[in-house]
């Protein structure tokens, strides 16, 4: 750890280490040559947000992608809920960058194929996905096509289809970089109500230092070459001012101004 | 097309087409060229008669089997090259050699392998098509979007469920494509097949109305040959704009 950490509660750590829905060991991760992720470990507390946050090329997607069973490390390993992953699991769901739509399926379908590929009969996942359609606020749009949506509303369909497969852990990999700034405020708010509400525990990569402190309970900064855990930043007081007073509080500003005093060395 | 502000229904250029090869028959300036009105009238007086049937029949036989196994066979090899490397590595050079190979000259090898009935007709069919469909669908799968392979994984599915429920329908736009392109080839190989293994089919009118110079009869026979791949492709060309709205958005 390279900076003091902010305002970190000690009593919240306590909490933190047996509680974590998701560790990552020790994970190093080799591309031939090149090293992405050196021997990182990482705690994410159940029922909370962690965000990812760094630079590009800092590995953070990749280490979600591990998380995810997706991608195997190279050595350490990954517990979810204890146990030890192996491969994708229905204890996690994954949220894409650029929603990883099936573009020749229906919203309905689109939401319904977790459910699907979990072997939900067709009359149940398409009620289930109905439902979360809804839930996102896309009601009506069941029979529409990808092609026929907004940016935001994609995403929205990518978010129903991680939600309907109820998995403890929803890990979201830049889930909002590729909609526009007053959709992503949206996005950001949404989140918080849902983090409150589903008793779900979130990985969220971004890279963008407001967006990470706006929603997330706890940062983790990495830094690259090779990618490491630099400092863990746990925001305290602004969570409950509601979603307004956030980006005015002092402490929310003061996080941002550090994290990018810290950061600004790594970015050409 | 608009010719004097009117606007002309699709291959009005057929009529002209049409016309100069009457004025070219009418003119007598070859036997080969009989005008085709003529054509056209012994196209109606033969397309009852049971030789024109049975022709057509054994060559609708040959045609649709050998089609079916190529592009079952081109679908499924062609989408699993795209997934596996070292399929790919293995047989990719074998395909591309016989793109492009002159499969008239393996016919006689065929005749000696399966004999000279339908069966070398079929695989002569499905031979002249199938290689078009495995590149066309291997490419497919080549240009397929990275996070859907991941996103159908994240989800549980099996190789079964990826293969058919997201590789199919991402490469469905250039399978289509494959497959189109794979049948006006086969109505070459089902031809060609007629002629040199058996004389059989559409392939033995040729045969007999050629050795007797009965033009007409030969023009007659071609035209409906050429009627039938253009509906087909039509048709495969129909499908292809149908999944058109995804194609650009994979």
């Amino acid at each position: 750890m390279a900076m003091s950490q902010i305002k970190e509660d000690s009593n919240q750590t306590e909490v933190v280490k047996s509680e974590s829905a998701v560790s990552v060991k020790n994970i190093t991760k080799n591309y031939g040559d090149i090293e992405a992720l050196r021997d990182m470990s990482l705690e994410f507390p159940r029922g909370q947000l962690t965000s990812l946050l760094g630079p590009s090329g800092c590995g953070k997607t990749t280490l979600l992608k591990i998380i995810a069973g997706l991608l195997e490390p190279s050595s350490g390993y990954v517990e979810v809920n204890g146990k030890s992953v192996t491969g994708p699991g229905p204890d996690r769901a994954f949220v894409f960058q650029d929603f990883a739509l099936l573009p020749w399926a229906t919203v309905l379908n689109n939401v319904a194929f977790g459910l699907e590929m979990r072997g939900v009969a067709k009359s149940e996942r398409e009620s289930i996905a109905e439902k979360y359609i809804g839930d996102v606020g896309l009601a009506g749009f069941e029979n529409s096509y990808p092609h026929e949506l907004s940016g935001g509303m994609r995403q929205r369909v990518g978010l129903a289809r991680a939600l309907s497969v109820d998995s403890d852990v929803l890990l979201m990999d830049e889930p909002f970089s590729a909609v526009d700034e007053q959709t992503r405020r949206k996005f950001q708010e949404d989140l918080l109500s849902l983090v409150q509400n589903e008793n779900k525990t979130f990985l969220f990569v971004t890279h963008s230092i407001e967006e990470a402190v706006y929603v997330s309970d706890q940062i983790a900064i990495l830094l690259p070459r090779p990618s490491r855990v630099s400092e863990i930043i746990r925001p305290s007081s602004f969570r409950g001012k509601g979603v307004d007073n956030i980006r005015r509080d002092p402490e929310y500003l003061d996080i941002v101004d550090d994290i990018w005093s810290s950061l600004r060395t790594y970015v050409e | 097309m608009y010719l004097f502000g009117y606007r002309l229904p699709g291959m009005s250029s057929l009529i002209l087409w049409g016309l100069l090869w009457e004025i070219v028959g009418r003119a007598k300036l070859t036997f080969f060229v009989p005008p085709l009105s003529e054509v056209i009238e012994t196209l109606f007086s033969i397309i009852g008669t049971p030789a024109f049937q049975k022709a057509l029949l054994e060559t609708a036989y040959a045609f649709s089997f050998g089609v079916f196994f190529a592009v079952v066979i081109g679908i499924v090899v062609g989408i699993l090259m795209g997934k596996n490397r070292l399929l790919d590595e293995l047989l990719l050079p074998w395909v591309n050699v016989f793109l492009s190979a002159p499969l008239t000259a393996l016919v006689p090898v065929l005749m000696v392998l399966f004999g000279f009935g339908m069966q070398s007709i079929i695989i002569t069919t499905a031979l002249f098509a199938v290689w078009i469909i495995i590149l066309n669908s291997r490419a497919g799968v080549k240009q397929i979007n990275r996070s859907l392979v991941d996103m159908a994984n994240s989800f549980g599915a099996s190789p079964m469920d990826a293969f058919f429920k997201i590789y199919f329908w991402a490469a469905l736009p250039e399978i289509l494509g494959g497959v189109r392109i794979g049948i006006i080839r086969a109505v070459k190989g089902v031809i060609i097949g007629q002629l040199l293994i058996s004389i059989v089919g559409f392939g033995a009118l040729f045969e007999l109305y050629s050795a007797n110079f009965l033009m007409a009869h030969f023009w007659a026979v071609l035209i409906v040959l050429f009627a039938l791949a253009f509906t087909i492709s039509e048709f495969l060309a129909y499908l292809e704009r149908r999944v058109s709205y995804y194609a650009a958005k994979r």
